[in-house]
């Protein structure tokens, strides 16, 4: 184990993408990342580019073509499943399946790492669910059936399962992806303090690209055969994000620090 | 501090007493008249005005009471089972091909020895016999869907491949019935409308042994399962070994539909519509307080199928599979019109 190592998540040489029997598909090579705690970080890229695969390689949900990723310095496969649920929590894309959950009992879920074979909650348990309950201001929908959420509430409760998961790391697949301004930028100032208060380092991917642009620390770029991962602002500097989309259209303005449709005369 | 989990310790209090009560109620109904008291000091080894009343509750009545509540019960929590793993309402006991394996396994017994040219009366299919016929064809069937469900990621393609299987053996079954004597198909019949009253205490034990052998296997995997209710993605980003979970729950199943099925035909139904019953009286997903809500419920519903089946007032015995079938159907059809939604 590599002691001085400080970064919470690092890549050494890691490809990313499929591989079936046939051919391998990479949509990412030689990624060296490195990640410190309390960061918000975006994933930015276009569709298909890669942003869920890498997502999904950096939480073992898929294996990396080569390569190796660790987490607080040690490698991801040598962590047991138990071990890797400590470190890092999810927030998925995907619907949840239809059930009687109340809120409170998804946002409880969250302690599974933590709770004895049967899964009780102990005085600490639930104390971590409020707190996280609280952490997204949803208290109050504690008892309700976690079905008759609205989008926006849907993914307060989903953030708050995984803060009861107390995991330094929370990865979050494109959270606002049916959300409306207002509940997207709602999120994203909830991830913000998140991070800059409690420490946690927040990787998300996104389009919200001016958003992301306005609140992450870090961004990591993904466009055709490029990753470019660096702070923000010294991204912003860089001609990397007009690079970003493959597109006449859109024009990246460093002045006013976001994404313009470009004005055809 | 308060948990916003509901305990239900008075609905569970509720439903206990029921049980206890339809549990009378069945060992009270039959096609000889026995009044409540006499039944309950038959129970108690007290004394009875007729010693042919002793013989038909204990070594009648109380095992096939016993039979019904096993039945209830194992069937019923193989239901909630793979309901949750496949988190599908319309899942069942029977979707890994259990019943179908089991109808095999006896369609080949009975109608298969005529197909040999055997002669039924020298060739009687003895209780045993069967029970160990459909234990051997819902092992294989089982097996097959088992080793293809392994090879498959997904969990929804072992539903198909469940439901592939089974009717895979029903078409086997059709060509062996189409060449079997009228008697041997008349045997395969019987056995497979069902029946609670043929055990005897030897058999019930077996059963018994096994039921708690599966349902102990459930107790162990009730954490887990409440982490499915996520889906699959998050369970494992919670700990959870899906494959392992997946196995264990699968062999639980099997155990307890397999013997059940092994000793008392394919019952109908009961798996199916229990779990969506109890979720009306329980209105969580929390397997911790569905698994022994749905035995219980099960455990009832199967005593109150097996008390109309008796016809009360009448000498005639109805098959219990078209009775389970007869009130579940419609019940279910009253709740999908009443709530619009069923949850799993």
């Amino acid at each position: 184990m590599d002691t001085q190592d400080t970064s919470l998540i690092r890549t050494a040489a890691l490809s990313i993408g499929y591989r079936t029997k046939k051919h391998t598909n990479c949509l990412a090579s030689d990624l060296d990342i490195g990640v410190a705690a309390g960061q918000l970080i975006s994933v930015l890229g276009q569709n298909g580019i890669g942003k869920s695969t890498l997502l999904r390689t950096l939480t073992r949900v898929q294996p990396a073509l080569s390569g190796q990723i660790f987490l607080q310095g040690q490698a991801i496969e040598q962590l047991n499943r138990s071990d890797l649920s400590q470190h890092l929590s999810l927030v998925l894309s995907e619907n949840l399946p239809e059930s009687n959950l109340s809120v409170f009992e998804l946002v409880a879920l969250g302690r599974q790492p933590y709770t004895n074979w049967l899964g009780t909650l102990t005085d600490k348990d639930l104390k971590a669910v409020y707190r996280s309950l609280e952490q997204t201001q949803t208290q109050h929908l504690a008892k309700m059936p976690a079905r008759e959420l609205s989008d926006g509430q849907r993914q307060k409760v989903l953030i708050s399962r995984a803060l009861a998961q107390d995991t330094p790391i929370i990865v979050l697949d494109e959270p606002t992806s049916h959300l409306d301004l207002h509940h997207t930028i709602h999120i994203f100032s909830l991830l913000k303090e998140l991070a800059t208060n409690h420490q946690k380092t927040i990787i998300v991917s996104t389009h919200e690209v001016n958003l992301a642009l306005s609140l992450a620390d870090q961004l990591w770029l993904m466009s055709p055969g490029s990753f470019i991962a660096g702070k923000t602002t010294d991204l912003i500097d860089s001609e990397a994000l007009d690079r970003l989309f493959d597109s006449d259209l859109i024009h990246f303005d460093k002045a006013q620090k976001q994404f313009n449709i470009q004005q055809t005369h | 501090m308060v948990a916003y989990h509901k305990t239900y310790h008075r609905t569970f209090l509720l439903l206990l007493l029921a049980l206890v009560l339809t549990c009378l109620l069945n060992i009270r109904i039959g096609s000889v008249y026995i009044p409540l008291d006499q039944v309950l000091s038959a129970l108690c080894n007290g004394e009875v005005d007729k010693e042919s009343w002793r013989a038909i509750v204990l070594d009648y009545r109380l095992p096939k009471a016993v039979t019904a509540i096993i039945v209830g019960a194992g069937l019923s929590i193989s239901g909630l089972l793979m309901q949750t793993l496949f988190r599908n309402p319309l899942a069942g006991p029977f979707v890994l091909g259990i019943s179908s394996g089991a109808s095999l396994g006896v369609a080949v017994l009975i109608l298969g020895a005529t197909f040999l040219g055997a002669n039924l009366a020298i060739y009687p299919a003895t209780n045993w016999g069967i029970a160990a016929a459909a234990c051997a064809g819902s092992f294989l069937v089982l097996t097959a869907v088992m080793i293809a469900a392994n090879r498959v990621r997904n969990t929804m393609s072992i539903l198909i491949i469940g439901l592939m299987f089974g009717s895979f053996t029903a078409a086997i079954i059709s060509i062996l019935a189409y060449f079997s004597s009228a008697n041997a198909l008349q045997q395969y019949l019987f056995w497979s409308f069902g029946s609670l009253g043929n055990l005897n205490w030897r058999e019930i034990t077996t059963l018994f042994s096994v039921f708690f052998a599966g349902t102990l296997m459930v107790v162990f995997i009730i954490k887990p399962l409440n982490s499915l209710l996520l889906g699959e993605n998050y369970a494992e980003s919670m700990g959870v070994n899906i494959k392992n979970v997946r196995n264990l729950t699968l062999l639980a199943t099997s155990l307890l539909t397999g013997a059940i099925t092994a000793f008392s035909g394919p019952i109908a139904f009961v798996g199916l519509a229990v779990p969506h019953l109890t979720k009306l009286l329980f209105s969580t997903s929390n397997h911790k307080t569905l698994v022994p809500a749905v035995a219980i419920s099960g455990a009832i519903v199967m005593l109150i199928c097996d008390g109309i089946s008796q016809v009360p007032g009448s000498e005639f015995t109805l098959p219990i599979n078209a009775i389970t079938s007869l009130f579940g159907a419609p019940i279910i059809i009253w709740l999908l019109v009443r709530k619009r939604t069923l949850h799993y």
